[in-house]
């Protein structure tokens, strides 16, 4: 095989991997609206404020040090003690399902049955109160956030592959991170799935996205599902910022992870968990490709717009996406 | 008015007990409009009751004052010998209390299966945890469930569409199938919001048969608004009969027959 060919095909397996992640984030948006048909804009800054409470609590940070110390005159910062990162993981996780109780009780609740359109920009307000208190509570430095997940290229890899080249070809080079994101992400989506078809909560929870009051007639509690589904999203959430956090840091521009989604989106459709994934796929692959095949052509730096660009065709061919519902309007 | 039923038996075998709901003056007003006053009825355990009554007289409020969607702003509803309080519509699917819609009010994503099983929901005991590892006894629990589903799908004869998608499913097999998820609850009392409407009369008499079966099999307590007087006065044992909120008649099938009031208020009175 030539050098070239074999360096289009680490292109591919690296744009699958990165398009593992953009699919996570999908993932969550996908969750919310189509249990309620919100469009979470705060999404990306929940996988911010969950991977920065993992870190907080990993590192027995002080949780709002900045206001007691200004309040009661003190110096606290850290508790002196860490925690490891299992444990961690569930007293974050134990907190995501306190965010969504209170999202649902205190803005959500208020808003059943509203337009979507004052749902969505809830969200947005949502989106920066929770930046804001993200930042009241753990600071705004940058911090690296190391889980015990693998890092660096994968030896495994390399040596298994290096036999199908030349000389000078040493094999593929791939992210331990990346594979590890791919393999949380395909049981995480397994389990999502599982857990929505064979669980009477699951079954429950498409009952409330298709109809309220027919789910209220079989003894459905509503707000129970909606804790239940912001609960979901926020530990999706929290498994994308760890993947995300420590790959490049846990600071605050992981919440613009959230517009990589909206191509995502918009390709594979709002409502279809299998659209997320795929999207995910084409929109990380399609972007390395383009890189490497187009990009030398224009300048390079292609990575940045290539999403959004496909993005856009598709809403003007296909504008419900690849798996979305095809909304048909009875005249 | 109010009869004095003791419990018997009927002629066709049936046992008709005590006072399983008893609405004591009930009265809804949205806003200004007054769309039930002051009215009283009861229905008796293993009894068909039938509300009828014109277009507008309030006989869908009552259903949905009795299964929790609408709060009156007077009287009481009475359950098992028991004064309801003020409840949300999931709290009283969990009192025992199943209903359908008279616009079909079913998942249209799930499948027939599926919609059905949420039938069951009320009777699943295991945790949140337990069903997400599918641990033993909510797989147990699972396979219990679905075999009631199962009973009911063959009752109601739908084997056929079992997997389908119920938005597909024309509309008298989703009126079908929206009873059998009410049946799937095994409720004390179920509540068709008029089952026919819209029906052939092919349909109505396959419905007819099935909900007369279900009295007569399972016993359950059925209170019903049906537009089709020839279906009401075949199917019910009592009669209630509504026109602009009010209670003009109560009685057996052929009471309601001879009452002046009911026959003025659907044929109309000339007012001279």
């Amino acid at each position: 095989m030539s050098a070239d060919f074999l360096y289009m095909i680490e292109v591919v397996i690296n744009g699958l991997m990165a398009g593992v992640l953009y699919a996570l984030v999908a993932l969550g948006f996908v969750l919310i609206y189509k249990a309620s048909g919100i469009f979470n804009y705060a999404q990306g800054v929940m996988a911010l404020f969950g991977a920065l409470t993992l870190v907080g609590i990993m590192e027995g940070q002080v949780p709002f040090a900045h206001i007691i110390n200004a309040t009661f005159g003190t110096d606290l910062h850290q508790f002196g003690w860490t925690v490891p990162a299992l444990l961690a993981i569930l007293l974050t996780v134990g907190v995501m399902i306190l965010l969504a109780w209170m999202v649902h009780t205190f803005v959500f609740r208020h808003l059943v049955g509203q337009e979507p359109i004052i749902l969505f920009m809830a969200t947005i307000g949502l989106a920066y109160f929770l930046e804001g208190i993200g930042d009241l509570m753990w600071g705004s430095d940058i911090k690296t956030l190391d889980v015990g997940i693998p890092q660096g290229g994968s030896l495994w890899v390399e040596n298994l592959s290096s036999g199908l080249g030349g000389e000078d070809f040493y094999g593929f080079f791939i992210d331990k991170l990346d594979i590890t994101a791919s393999v949380v992400a395909i049981l995480l989506v397994a389990g999502l799935i599982a857990f929505a078809q064979y669980t009477k909560q699951g079954r429950a929870m498409r009952a409330v996205a298709d109809d309220h009051q027919a789910a209220l007639s079989v003894g459905i509690s509503l707000n129970f599902i909606w804790v239940l589904v912001w609960s979901l999203a926020g530990m999706v959430a929290l498994v994308a910022g760890i993947m995300w956090g420590a790959k490049s840091g846990v600071q605050f521009s992981l919440s613009l992870i959230a517009l990589k989604a909206l191509p995502v989106l918009m390709l594979g459709g709002f409502t279809s968990i299998p659209g997320a994934i795929v999207g995910g796929l084409i929109i990380g692959v399609g972007e390395k490709l383009f890189e490497y095949t187009i990009g030398p052509m224009i300048g390079g730096a292609t990575e940045n717009w290539f999403a959004y660009v496909l993005a856009l065709l598709f809403l003007v061919f296909r504008p419900q996406g690849l798996f979305g519902e095809r909304i048909i309007e009875r005249v | 008015m109010k009869d004095q039923v003791e419990p018997h038996v009927t002629a066709d075998g049936r046992r008709i007990g005590g006072v399983l709901m008893d609405l004591r003056g009930i009265t809804l007003r949205f806003g200004g409009v007054e769309a039930i006053k002051n009215i009283s009825f009861d229905i008796r355990e293993g009894e068909i009751r039938a509300i009828i009554g014109p277009n507008g007289a309030g006989k869908s409020s009552m259903l949905n004052v009795i299964s929790g969607f609408y709060h009156p702003q007077d009287g009481e509803v009475w359950f098992r010998g028991a004064k309801r309080p003020a409840m949300k519509p999931f709290q009283v699917a969990r009192l025992g209390i199943a209903r359908t819609f008279q616009n079909i009010a079913l998942f249209d994503g799930m499948s027939v299966l599926d919609n059905i099983m949420t039938g069951r929901l009320t009777h699943m005991k295991t945790g949140l945890l337990s069903q997400m590892v599918w641990a033993g006894p909510a797989a147990r629990e699972e396979a219990e469930n679905r075999a009631v589903v199962e009973r009911i799908i063959d009752f109601l004869e739908i084997q056929a569409i079992r997997k389908t998608p119920v938005g597909r499913l024309p509309y008298g097999l989703k009126k079908r199938v929206e009873l059998a998820r009410a049946l799937a609850a095994e409720p004390k009392l179920l509540l068709l919001d008029e089952p026919m409407a819209g029906m052939n009369v092919e349909e109505k008499e396959d419905m007819s048969r099935f909900i007369l079966d279900v009295n007569d099999e399972f016993g359950t307590t059925i209170a019903l608004i049906e537009h089709d007087m020839g279906v009401v006065m075949d199917l019910s044992d009592r009669v209630v009969v509504m026109d602009y909120g009010r209670k003009i008649g109560d009685g057996t099938p052929a009471e309601i027959r001879a009452n002046q009031e009911v026959i003025d208020a659907y044929l109309g009175v000339a007012h001279d």
